[in-house]
């Protein structure tokens, strides 16, 4: 009785051993993963930073024309642009992401442009409308991809398919935090935050709807590259994270279980003694 | 001559943060020259070479893409792609032209291989130009 239940524990030992080799691993992959897509975040976000604030001048000190891309559309769908990874096994990471792009498209007739495997399998599986399957491999996605991808947005946009355009990522705080964000892209709309821009007048260098014309779809696939950035950056991490609490998960119980393994080994040795005295 | 603030990002990080006394570079419409004081302006970049200069002496780069805009005085420079001319990959830009120029030259090829290709083509161009006139 005894000894089965020492091979017994003996067996869970091992496969938890395995498992801990596993997950040992693929944190160690997570982590020099990681080391890239932090220094691409790093060199991205400036470009991020100074794209955004110079189509947010560019928006509030506009006075003198009128674009497509300034007012929404009344009719038409929303359009998200769901960033998620490939492969699962990183905590909470697309799950999170997903849930909040799925509940806002709840709210208003939308469409989905998913990029990752996982986020394409999550929406094939609800029946969300797709636009393009064409970007399974999130981390295949180059900056010339994100620019044709804009290009095709903002063309749907100005022909009216789309009301408002939004990209569901997730920010990568730092490699302990990533939270899911929600951007809305489209239709273009000043930031509140910061003081009342001085209406003034803009030089447009051949003519100011062309030049707006041309900027935006740039616009959209340099905030779609840092979207896409970030997001590589928080799934790494957030994989690290995971696979750094599983594997101390595994060492927790491999501690537990190697003390049971101990005490059933020292029973049956107790037990043999106590039958050899009594039988003496 | 007045020095500006100037800012030189592409999506591969800052390339320069500081002042700057003239920028020349190419727009969709041709060359722009921006000095100290410019009014606010916004310009879509076309594909070409752009002049920097920094106390008195001119630095070149390949710039393509994107968007060349001042505000309040101002200059950000937020191009696709940005090298200054010393940091050329000359065999890369050789390479890429050989290959645009052979995919060109064949027939079967559709509207859209043939547009990407003369971009690609383009560009070489632009790099080996900038490159070969330190």
């Amino acid at each position: 009785m005894a000894g089965v239940s020492t091979k017994e524990i003996k067996n869970r030992i091992r496969s938890m051993e395995s498992t801990k080799q596993i997950t040992k691993a693929m944190e160690m992959v997570a982590a020099s993963k990681l080391r890239r897509a932090q220094a691409q975040v790093d060199s991205a976000r400036p470009y991020f930073k100074i794209l955004s604030s110079v189509i947010n001048d560019i928006v509030k000190t506009n006075t003198d024309f009128d674009s497509p891309y300034l007012n929404a559309p009344k009719t038409g769908k929303s359009l998200f642009i769901a960033i998620a990874g490939d492969r699962g096994l990183a905590g909470g990471y697309n799950s999170n992401v997903l849930k909040m792009c799925l509940e806002e498209m709840s709210k208003s007739e939308s469409a989905v442009l998913p990029i990752g495997k996982k986020a394409l399998d999550f929406f094939k599986a609800r029946k969300a409308e797709i636009v393009s399957d064409a970007y399974p491999v999130a981390e295949d996605v180059a900056v010339g991809d994100c620019f044709t991808i804009a290009k095709d947005v903002a063309k749907a946009f100005k022909a009216g398919v789309y009301s408002s355009v939004l990209i569901a990522y997730t920010n990568f705080v730092s490699v302990l935090s990533q939270t899911p964000d929600m951007k809305a892209l489209l239709p273009l709309t000043p930031d509140d935050q910061g003081e009342e821009a001085k209406k003034s007048e803009i030089l447009y260098e051949g003519g100011s709807v062309e030049v707006f014309e041309a900027i935006v779809p740039e616009y959209l696939g340099g905030i779609l590259y840092g979207a896409l950035c970030e997001s590589r950056a928080a799934e790494q991490a957030a994989r690290r994270t995971a696979m750094d609490s599983a594997t101390s998960n595994a060492e927790d119980m491999i501690a537990d279980l190697s003390l049971k393994f101990n005490r059933a080994r020292q029973a049956a040795i107790t037990q043999e003694i106590t039958e050899i005295v009594a039988g003496a | 001559m007045t020095p500006f603030k100037l800012k030189i990002v592409t999506p591969d990080g800052l390339k320069y943060d500081g002042m700057a006394e003239m920028v020349v570079a190419r727009t969709t419409t041709g060359e722009i020259g921006i000095m100290a004081k410019h009014i606010n302006l916004v310009a879509p970049l076309g594909m070409g070479r752009a002049l920097i200069t920094v106390d008195g002496k001119e630095k070149k780069a390949s710039c393509i893409g994107g968007i060349l805009s001042v505000i309040s005085g101002e200059v950000s420079l937020v191009p696709t792609t940005f090298e200054w001319a010393e940091d050329i990959d000359v065999k890369r830009a050789e390479n890429a032209m050989a290959e645009s120029r052979e995919a060109i030259a064949k027939k079967d090829i559709s509207q859209m291989e043939l547009k990407m290709a003369e971009a690609r083509l383009k560009r070489a161009l632009v790099r080996l130009s900038v490159a070969s006139d330190k």
